[in-house]
């Protein structure tokens, strides 16, 4: 475990906006840890490789911090649980951090439907098999208390791993969030906002590639000023509906927007990226991930000299 | 509006039927699945019809298409049914389990001018689509050889319990993963004239194949290799990737970019210059009118859509095209089934050299 102590910032303290129910300005991602990266396989394997090692994902964690990060965004992967383990432990060095879950992690699921089937890879997932194991018998149609209670047993098996530390917002990821609005299953979001809120006492966000379609469908879900995160980037990159729509939403529509994939993966130089991102209305936030202290020293002091 | 109904709906029907019904000109007028308790679901959430019988289906419900995604044994039956009644077919991967039924239905299809799509979606691919182009452009000379590739963590242990783990329901990794990388080699090259070297390996099922590897020989000379296993951990998920080698140079071309080193001699291309040239998916990629899972998905069942509105419109991945990959999928089969075929030296002695056929036991049985 690494004991060093995390560096000072002389770039301006933290970048959060305390005294607000506003999210930071800034949010740190984690594909980078996990082998994730849209544009090179091989890119993605180095990564793989570098962060196998805890201590490599937490110094990086550390050089966020110190340049004034205070939220993680991360999957709920299993090896989030040791990054949570190691911040609970050291509630002084990580004052003032967040996690921001978003769930569920899709591959797991997958894989799992490719190897059991849909119910057979719910049953692995769920805490209490029982009630699956009836419907399969009963091969009835569920009722609304029986979706309700999946929805929200799922939910809590991604949030047993961070106990103990703060999530003020848990996310729905976009292969979910996109499944159930192409399918017009728009009541599974208030179900999940309605569940995000009184046991966690969390926001609950939602993360999509279609943002213009997504506001319509929460509005229908009643979920009002919704959280909602998505590409948003000069070149539009995944912003299905395209970029007017999406500039035109941000100019017009009551929803806090939380912007990702700013640089589209590396293909906007970061300057010319944010440059965009902050003549643009509306949004909160941005997320984004890096590997090296000094690509997110930079990063950081052009949100800095942006913002202001 | 055309008016599609979904038949199976599993892991890709449900995601088909998501894509396809968030599209603009297109209404799903039905779903099909023998699981009582998605058709609840959806029925009770989404309002959309539901069936649990394809013919009864077919009988109360007018259509212009059907998306099939059932488990690939019933594939042949159920498009032979919705062609009969005049349906366009959007069928998923492989067509069936036969390239002799797989051709007639293409043959059938044709005869009656409707539209046909199998779902091999990396023909929708921006960086595979690129290195059609190039190839149709010549700009890596004569192509000399292929390989093909596709690697993920499918299976990691003995026990499956879907038709995914059951090779004669259509499962394992030769239908289910090597397929893809089959179709885009003979989409980039062309028919294979012939087979040979193919292992159908098990690295950890009990009824099916784990890991394909075969040299493929094609037309003109071309010679291929195929190197496929979905029990590897190390990727995350499916990484598929095509390596052609030309006498005027090299692409190599993955879902996230495609590298291409041209010789100073290889005929001048916009966009490329003598060396390495790599380009990345972000610029090589369209957008969709929505984005589940990946923008090919969507662009095959758009152009699915724009067949049927004008089918003049030149095809990608029809019957005819899938009947292909499914005879190269059948020769495969034979030749893992034949054993291997070993060369030796004369005068040597064959026994202690010649590899024992260590999964010679899964695949005697197959034939």
């Amino acid at each position: 475990m690494s004991t060093t102590a995390p560096r000072t910032t002389d770039s301006g303290g933290p970048l959060t906006t305390p005294g607000s129910s506003k999210l930071d300005p800034v949010l740190f991602g984690d594909n980078q840890f996990f082998g994730i990266n849209h544009r090179s396989e091989e890119k993605a394997r180095e990564q793989a490789m570098r962060f196998q090692d805890l201590d490599a994902i937490m110094a990086v964690i550390d050089d966020a911090y110190a340049s004034g990060i205070r939220t993680l965004m991360c999957t709920t992967h299993d090896r989030i649980a040791d990054v949570v383990e190691r911040v609970r432990a050291d509630p002084e060095r990580y004052d003032g951090f967040s996690f921001f879950p978003c769930m569920p992690y899709a591959h797991k699921y997958a894989d799992a439907v490719t190897e059991n089937g849909i119910l057979g890879a719910l049953n692995r997932f769920m805490p209490d098999e029982g009630m699956l194991n009836a419907m399969m018998r009963g091969g009835r149609s569920l009722a609304k208390k029986d979706i309700e209670g999946i929805i929200t047993l799922l939910v809590d098996a991604e949030m047993a791993g961070f106990a103990g530390v703060r999530t003020p917002v848990v996310w729905l990821q976009n292969v979910v969030v996109d499944l159930l609005l192409g399918l017009g299953f728009t009541d599974a979001f208030a179900i999940f906002a309605a569940h995000v809120r009184t046991r966690y006492g969390a926001e609950p966000g939602f993360i999509t590639m279609n943002l213009p379609m997504l506001l319509d469908h929460l509005d229908q879900a009643g979920i009002e000023n919704p959280l909602v995160c998505s590409n948003i980037n000069k070149i539009g990159f995944r912003m299905s509906g395209g970029v007017e729509a999406y500039q035109d939403a941000l100019a017009k529509r009551p929803f806090r927007a939380v912007a990702m994939s700013v640089f589209a993966s590396g293909a906007i130089p970061p300057r010319e990226a944010l440059e965009w991102i902050y003549a643009q209305p509306g949004i909160e936030s941005i997320v984004f991930g890096a590997s090296s202290r000094s690509h997110i020293e930079s990063t950081v002091a052009l949100v800095r000299e942006f913002e202001n | 509006m055309i008016r599609v109904g979904v038949v199976g709906l599993g892991k890709m029907g449900l995601s088909h039927l998501s894509m396809i019904r968030a599209h603009p000109h297109v209404s799903v007028d039905a779903v099909v699945d023998s699981a009582g308790y998605i058709l609840g679901v959806l029925s009770k959430y989404t309002g959309l019809k539901t069936f649990t019988d394809f013919e009864k289906m077919l009988d109360s419900v007018e259509l212009d298409a059907v998306l099939i995604a059932t488990p690939t044994r019933f594939h042949a039956a159920m498009v032979r049914t919705a062609l009969d009644r005049g349906l366009h077919v959007f069928c998923e991967k492989p067509l069936t389990l036969t390239a002799a039924e797989s051709a007639e239905l293409a043959g059938v299809a044709a005869v009656r001018g409707l539209v046909t799509q199998v779902g091999y979606h990396n023909r929708f691919v921006g960086t595979f689509r690129e290195a059609k182009r190039l190839l149709e452009a010549g700009a890596i000379g004569r192509v000399t050889h292929l390989q093909a590739e596709s690697y993920g963590p499918v299976v990691l242990k003995a026990k499956g319990t879907t038709w995914r783990s059951k090779r004669t329901e259509g499962g394992g990794c030769l239908y289910d993963y090597a397929a893809h990388p089959l179709d885009l080699a003979t989409w980039f090259v062309g028919n294979a004239t012939g087979v040979g070297g193919t292992i159908l390996g098990s690295v950890f099922s009990e009824n099916t194949e784990d890991e394909v590897y075969s040299t493929i020989y094609f037309a003109d000379g071309v010679s291929g290799q195929l190197s496929v296993n979905w029990s590897d951990e190390s990727y995350r998920k499916m990484t598929t990737r095509v390596s052609i080698f030309g006498t005027q140079g090299k692409i190599i071309a993955d879902r996230q970019e495609i590298q291409v080193y041209l010789r100073s001699t290889a005929p001048e291309l916009e966009g490329y210059e003598p060396g390495w040239t790599i380009k990345s998916t972000t610029e090589l990629t369209d957008e969709v009118w929505f984005y589940l899972r990946g923008e090919e998905y969507s662009a095959q069942l758009d152009h699915f859509v724009q067949r049927i509105g004008d089918p003049s419109l030149p095809a990608t991945n029809d019957f005819a095209s899938a009947a292909i990959t499914d005879r190269i999928i059948e020769l495969l089969t034979a030749d893992a089934a034949a054993g291997p075929a070993t060369t030796t030296l004369v005068g040597e002695t064959t026994a202690s050299t010649a590899p024992k056929a260590r999964r010679g036991s899964l695949l005697g049985r197959r034939s």
